[in-house]
Parts: C-alpha cells; structure tokens; sequence
C-alpha cells in the first residue's frame, strides 16, 4: 500500500465531446483565419473580400472566447479601415496614375532631375483611386482575419501549446505580456508622485525623470520573479546521459546547416536540383527530431492540454477547402478573381469562388460552444 | 526523523558585509508545526526564511556555514527548485510572483514545473480550489482579484505541489482585518488537517500570535535567537503585541496571548479602571475646517467608488480612514490631493480646488505619502533627494536635511533610497513632503511592513504634527495605530461614510476595528475605555 491509484473517472473520458462546450484548441483558429487570409490574398474583387469578412465576423460574433482578447477584433476592422485609407490617399499623391477619368488635379511638385520617375500630386484618376480601394481592401481583410483569430484564441493560449523544446521561449513572452500592463501601471504611479512633489510631469526632462524609477521597479520585480519561479520549481531537468546531449545537439545543428544549404540552393538557380527541396525537407525531419529529442529533457507536464479532437479536424478541412478552392480558380485563371479596373467594370462573381468562401462559415456550427462567459 | 527542518551551526554572510547576518544558528523545526519568525526590520527574518528552502545562498549571493537540511536534503546540493516538492514559498508580494495570468493556470504552475501528471494535477487543483475557497474566481485574471484573494491564491499555488513546509513572508501585511483572518484560517486549517509545517514571519503580531506553536525571536545584529513557546519568548522580547505588553503592565502570570485569555485575568484591572472618573470631553470649539468635502462622488468607469461623500476636517485632527481594500479610501485621498476630479460635489482645501493647484501653491497646501513611499523618491541618494526637495518647495538649501536629520538621525546621506528599510524610506518620503510645511499631510497605508517601534516613533511624530497645526489624514487597515494616534475614525463602505467620530466612539463597538487593549477591557456598559497600553498606564497612574 505504497501510493493510491487514481484513475481517470468515467464521467471525465472524452465520450461525445463534440458538444460539450469548450474552447477549441488555438491553432484550429488559427489554421481556420489562415486559410481565409490566403483566400484573400488570391483576389482584389471587393464582393469577394466583403464576403470573407462577412465570413469572419459571423464565426467571430458565434464562438467568441470570454477572455479580455475577445474584443481585439473590432481594433482590427478599425486597424483595417485605416490601412485602406492609407492606401488610397498614398495612391493620389506619390503613384502614376491609371486610365484616364480624371477626377480632379492636384497641384504638382516638379522634382529635380535625379528623381524622374518619382511623381508628386498632378491628375488623379477614378480608375487609379478603384484600384487603389480594391488593394487596400485586399490588405485590410487579411488584417482582419489576424484580428478573427485573436478573438478565437489568444496568442498566450497558442503559445501554451508550442512543443515543449520551445516552451521557454513561450514562457518569456507570456511574462512580457504579463509584465506590461504593470509597467504602465508603474509609470503611472510616479508620474503621480511628480506631480504630489509639485514638479512638472510632461516635457523632455519629466519623462527622462520618470524613466529611471520605472526601469529600477522593473528590475526589483524581476528579480522577485525570477526567485519566485526558482522556488517553485521552474527549470528542472530530467537527469540525461551524455550521449543523448550529445544526440540532441548534433541533430538540431545538422537540421540548421541542411536547411542553409537547401533555401541557398532553391534561390540560387545554378545549383543541382539535389540540393534544394530535399536538403529543405531532411533539414526539417532533423530538426523535428531533434525537438522531440530536447523535449525530452524537461519534466515538465501539461494542465488542461487543450484536445485535438473531430471539430478541429474540421475546422481544418474547411480553412483547407476555402484556401484551395482560391489558389486553384487563380492559377486556372478563372475571370472574377482579379476586378477589371481599367475600363471599369463591375466585377463578375465567380459562383466557385463564393461557394469555396462560404465553407469557412461552416465552424460557427460544427465547433462545440465556448463555455458561458459568466465571470 | 520527525524534524522537517534543521539548521545545524548555520552563519550566513553576504557578500561585502562586515558581519554576518545570522550567526550559529541551531534549529530544529518538527512536523506540523505553526512557527512564527518575530523581530525587527532588517534583522535577518526573511534571511532565516529564505535559507529554508535554498534561495540563500543559491540565488542571494553570500556565504552559508554549517548545514540546512529540509526533510532530509541539504541545501548546500539541492537548489531551490530541486527542494520545490517539499518547500512552497509565499513571498510578500503575491502580485510579482505571479507567473501566469488567470488562478487555474498559477495553481497549475509549479506542478507542472514539477511533472506531475495530468490527471493528477487536475484533482488537486480542484481540491485546493474548494480548500481555499478560490472556486468562484477560477477563470479570472490574477490582477482583477483583490488583495485577500491574491494571497490565498499565492498560498494555493505552492500548495498543489503538496509541499511539507509552508514558508510565508508577511502574508497579512498587507490586508484588511477581515481578509487577514481570512488568510490565517486558512493557514490553521493546513496545519490541523494536513500537517503541514508553517513557518511565517509578521509584524503585526496581534493577528497571529495566538496561533502559533512556537516562536523564533530574531534579535538582529548576528545575536543568538531565542526560541520557545510564545509565553515565553515574549516575556522578553522587545517586539510585542499590545495584549501581551498590557499583561506585563498588570504583571499578569502567565503572560496572556490573546484577547480570550487576557480577558479572564483582567476583571480586577477592569474594576480598578472604572473608578476613573469619565474622560474630559474635548472642547467642540469647531474649529474652521481646513478640508472640507461636500456630497463627492467618483467613480472609474461604471464602477461607483465615492457615492456622496461629506467630511469636514479640522487644523489639529487626526483622522484615521478606515475600511475593507476597496472602499474608497484611496480614491478620496486622490481626490483631496487634487489627482482625481470627483464627479459630483466639491473638495475644498484651505478654500482652494485642489485641481486647479500645481507646484509650490500644491505642495503647501497638501502633502501625500503614497502606499509605494518609494514612488516619491526618484534619485540616487538621500542627499539629492533632500536638496531636490529644498528646490520643489523654494527653502533654503539643507532645510529637508535638517528635517530629517531630525526625525531620523540614523539615514546616511549618501545611501540609495532604494537600500534603506521600508520604515525610513518613509520617514524620508515624509520628510521630502513635511518640508513644504502643507496644511493638510495624508498617509495612504504607512506602516505596512513597520515593526513596533518604528510604528511608535511614527505616531508620536503624527501626534507632534497634529499639534502644531497639521490636519492628517491615514488611510489604514491598522486597528492599533488608528488606536495610537488618530483623534477621531471615519470608516468607509462601498464608497460612503458608515461611521464617522471619535476615536474611542467609533472603534469600540466594532468587532473588527477595535484594538485589543480595548477588547480586553471593555464592560457590560461598554463606555470609556482606554484604547492603548500607554493610556492605561497612564490611568493607573492617576488613580495610584
């Protein structure tokens, strides 16, 4: 009777848990905004990238997250309608104009004799400020399917699910993360004291002044972290033979050199083919391994890993099937994708694309629920 | 083998110090032990504590002679993280040793670290959910959890680990009475039900004395500890709570630790204080107020924090502004500082809007000394900071020097503000803000992390202000020194004003506001009680 065995209870086991509400696991989401960012990037029709972004707030607004993240995503429309105007007021002062409906002219800049080629102001046309909307858009929707994933899933719970060679690197960021809220908070508290010891707080020398009490909290603080982290156990290591430390390094400083040589060879057309996508591949096998192999190292176990189970499958296919669909009507060619601009027309709808699209609005129903958002 | 821990002829020296910080020290601490480590700042309490589980001299720096063993491994080979299964380390501040960002997560972490399986890790951390009642708050982020909550989920996260020792640094230092008792139940509970051995160091004796096994004295200055049951330890020991240096002013044998047992031997010194003829009510002359706050609301965000509140406070008062973290209290000191514009109603310093007020015309009118003293001191030496505030308040060169040389004589000038004891940055902190003589001083949470004597030299320094002329203002959760010092308590819940009187008045009746000495000798009739051991003394003097 030396230690209890515990057991799993039945009513635990995953058994039907497709419905149960959960939160998918993040890189589904993130595979899910990928495939709609790349369906974006194939296209300048604006129906086309309405509807993507029609996709994307329906999947957003239906399994929202209750994590403060959630609310990224109306930052990343806004983010996305400021990008397009960008895009287009750049358009009518620096870039060449296209066609020949002139709007109005605004008054040119001649420029010296080096710089030809390089126009300021004069004519700008309705074609070129078209064009300009349609590829403003373009970028805007790929901004707003980041923004989707955020929402879906915060970047601190992808980083929890990195494989354990790399968990230190996820660590560091989800303390930065964590640290920054403090340091503003920080800031604020001795900007306030300035202004209790009736000093000015703003200017040059009121932000350098600020500067050097924040920085020596900073520094207090991490060092009780640091402590903190030691005592509870951060950093131990299973103990390992010499020969396997020694396996481990030789296998990820192969992958790196293989890798090298394999992205040199595929840019550099003179080298044998031999040397190029299989040297990529086995570099990448190795380097695999020799995560798994460092991996190995850490005792470290996980709580509460987040399932790879049937609704990320799908959630999958369907960011599969949307990005496919796109890059295959391209590549074929297909009229539609690209909006005529110069004549202007109003652009074809090509029925396959729309039906490629509307799959990735297939997640809103066959993901479980995220659970209530209560606290 | 039942000693958990031993310390076998330990010296620990820092590097760089001319003496060592602790010196032979022999101990031996068993299983299921509540140890209480006492002693005045800087004394080496957290070094003895922080030996425990290795992080002196593994991560401190400095030298450690003799042996340290914790359940049988000795520190000198194990590092703290190899001791972190049989060692949990509550630090000061929970809020810094967070590592995640939501409860579950913390409670998960050190098991993790420690490779403990899932299943496994998922039981316990229900279990220590429901232990220390932190279910309802599971999901939430650890900055939105209040001061009480951050600590017990502190405790839980080094509890999941199943730990045999429990180190805590000033676990209720920082809390309000209720969420403090909150704590220590939770502490008694390991103790009783789980035998886990519990080593915590406190200034605020009064809270924990009671509960302790044992008690380690901690004199300072490489001395030898004094070790022993509580009784003991505190006939002689010159950090005391007020019960216990109430039952040395009555020679009471043997030595009470807690109101309850202090009571029973109190009845005669009860009798003989009722003689005394009623306390001379102090003349109402209604002084012109020299902070006057009318119907003040404000709120962050949709969250009320002031509703309507109206306070007159006069030259000579003492205020103490007490109740529970999130109250209030901190946002009406902002507010009479001028940092915050209520929402509805007036502030009046002096007559004047604080809003409207900045540089010398501010700093002459109203003083604040922040929770973080160390917020207001942004240089390098004491000596700079002193002339910066000779130049902030328009005084000839050396006066804040002098000020302080005064209120404490010991502060090296050339020393890093940052390096001195938490009590005499605040005696610098105050100094920088007193040399600008305001009208108005407000305190936000001074003694936390004070010993007793630091504590009296700072009350006697308040009661010298209020007499000549300064209206003070503390926001604080401690009953004693509100009992020391303040002339008149204003309590405040959820953003009102629920009480507001002399002291004696407000504090007496209340279960968690009254001081102990009061609570040990209050009657039936429940009127006129001395509040201090000093006012006692002093009685008995009197009627001879």
């Amino acid at each position: 009777m030396t230690a209890v065995d515990v057991r799993t209870p039945v009513a635990a086991q995953p058994r039907r848990t497709s419905r149960l509400p959960r939160l998918l696991h993040p890189g589904a989401w993130w595979l899910w905004a990928a495939g709609l960012a790349l369906a974006a990037s194939r296209t300048t029709n604006p129906l086309l990238l309405l509807l993507i972004v029609a996709v994307a707030a329906y999947v957003v607004a239906a399994r929202r997250s209750p994590s403060p993240w959630a609310r990224s995503f109306g930052v990343f429309v806004k983010l996305g309608l400021v990008v397009i105007a960008i895009r287009v007021v750049f358009q009518a002062i620096v870039a060449a104009p296209i066609g020949t409906t002139v709007l109005f002219t605004l008054p040119a800049l001649t420029l010296p004799e080096i710089m030809a080629g390089v126009r300021l102001g004069g004519a700008v046309t309705l074609e070129s400020m078209v064009a300009a909307l349609y590829d403003g858009m373009r970028l805007a929707t790929i901004l707003i399917c980041v923004g989707a994933a955020n929402s879906l899933a915060s970047p601190a719970r992808l980083l929890k699910a990195v494989p354990a060679a790399l968990y230190e690197f996820g660590l560091s960021v989800v303390i930065a993360v964590t640290f920054a809220p403090q340091l503003v908070a920080d800031l604020d508290r001795v900007r306030t004291a300035r202004r209790l010891r009736g000093r000015t707080v703003g200017g040059v020398r009121g932000t350098a002044a600020v500067a050097l009490p924040v920085l020596e909290g900073a520094l207090e603080r991490s060092v009780t972290l640091a402590a903190a982290m030691d005592s509870r156990g951060y950093g131990r290591q299973a103990q390992r033979s010499p020969h396997a430390r020694r396996l481990t390094a030789a296998a990820l400083l192969g992958a790196l050199v293989l890798v090298v040589i394999g992205a040199y060879a595929l840019l550099d057309a003179s080298a044998p083919a031999v040397m190029g996508l299989p040297m990529l591949a086995l570099g990448f096998t190795l380097g695999i391994a020799g995560f798994a192999l460092a991996g190995r190292r850490s005792v470290r176990t996980r709580y509460r890993p987040d399932p790879w189970s049937w609704p990320e499958w799908g959630v999958t296919a369907c960011a599969v099937a949307t990005a496919a669909t796109l890059l295959t009507l391209s590549i074929t060619g297909v009229p539609g994708l690209i909006a005529p601009v110069d004549p202007l027309a109003w652009p074809a709808v090509p029925p396959l694309a729309v039906l490629g699209i509307l799959v990735s609005v297939l997640p809103a129903y066959i993901t479980p629920p995220p659970p209530g958002r209560a606290s | 083998m039942t000693h958990v821990i031993e310390f076998d002829s330990v010296t620990i020296t820092y590097s760089g110090a001319e003496r060592p910080t602790l010196a032979q020290v022999d101990l031996a601490i068993e299983e299921g032990e509540l140890v209480l480590v006492i002693g005045e700042t800087g004394s080496g309490k957290s070094t003895l504590l922080r030996a425990i589980n290795g992080l002196v001299p593994h991560f401190t720096g400095g030298t450690l002679a003799g042996t340290v063993r914790v359940a049988g491994r000795n520190t000198a080979t194990h590092h703290p993280r190899d001791l972190a299964d049989v060692v949990g380390v509550v630090p000061q501040d929970p809020l810094s040793s967070f590592v995640t960002d939501t409860v579950e997560e913390e409670l998960a972490y050190g098991m993790e670290c420690l490779g403990v399986p899932a299943s496994t890790m998922r039981r316990r951390v229900e279990e220590t959910l429901d232990l220390l009642g932190l279910a309802d708050v599971r999901d939430r982020a650890l900055l939105s959890l209040s001061g009480g909550q951050r600590q017990r989920v502190a405790i839980g996260a080094v509890l999941t680990a199943h730990p045999r020792v429990l180190v805590l640094d000033e676990p209720t230092s920082a809390l309000d009475p209720g969420a403090a008792e909150e704590v220590l139940a939770v502490l008694q509970r390991l103790v009783h039900d789980l035998g886990v051995t519990v080593v915590l160091a406190e200034h605020r004796l009064e809270r924990v004395l009671e509960y302790a096994d044992r008690v380690i004295h901690v004199p300072g200055g490489a001395r030898p500890l004094v070790v022993g049951a509580p009784a003991d330890v505190m006939e002689t020991s010159p950090v005391a709570p007020p019960v216990v240096r109430l039952g040395r002013l009555a020679a009471w044998s043997p030595l009470p630790l807690s109101v309850r047992d202090a009571r029973r031997q109190a009845r005669q010194l009860r009798e003989r204080l009722h003689q005394l003829p009623a306390r001379a009510v102090a003349p109402t002359a209604e002084p012109a107020p020299v902070v006057s706050v009318e119907r003040t609301r404000a709120s962050y965000g949709a969250v009320p924090a002031l509703r309507g509140v109206t306070l007159d406070i006069a030259k000579g008062e003492i205020v103490a502004l007490m109740g529970r973290n999130g109250a209030g209290k901190s946002t009406l000191l902002s507010t009479l500082v001028g940092l915050r514009r209520p929402d509805a109603g007036t502030v009046r310093i002096d007559g004047v809007d604080p809003v409207t007020l900045t540089g010398p015309r501010l700093i002459g009118r109203i003083g604040l000394v922040p929770q973080h003293s160390t917020d207001l001191l942004q240089r390098d030496t004491v000596a700079a900071e002193c002339a910066d505030a000779d130049r902030d308040a328009g005084v000839a060169a050396g006066t804040t020097a002098a000020l302080l040389a005064r209120l404490a004589p010991e502060i090296p000038a050339d020393a890093h503000p940052r390096d001195l004891s938490e009590g005499q940055r605040l005696v610098l902190a105050l100094a920088v803000v007193l040399v600008a003589t305001p009208a108005v001083l407000l305190l936000d949470e001074p003694t936390r992390g004070l010993d007793y004597p630091t504590k009296e030299r700072l009350s006697g320094l308040l009661r010298d202000l209020a007499a000549s002329g300064h209206a003070i203002v503390v926001a604080t959760h401690d009953v004693e020194l509100a009992a020391e010092t303040a002339t008149r308590v204003v309590v405040l819940a959820d953003g009102e004003v629920v009480a507001d009187g002399p002291t004696a008045e407000v504090v007496v009746g209340s279960p968690l506001f009254a001081p102990q000495v009061a609570k040990v000798l209050v009657g039936a009739d429940g009127a006129d009680v001395p509040l201090t051991v000093t006012e006692v003394r002093e009685a008995l003097a009197v009627i001879g």
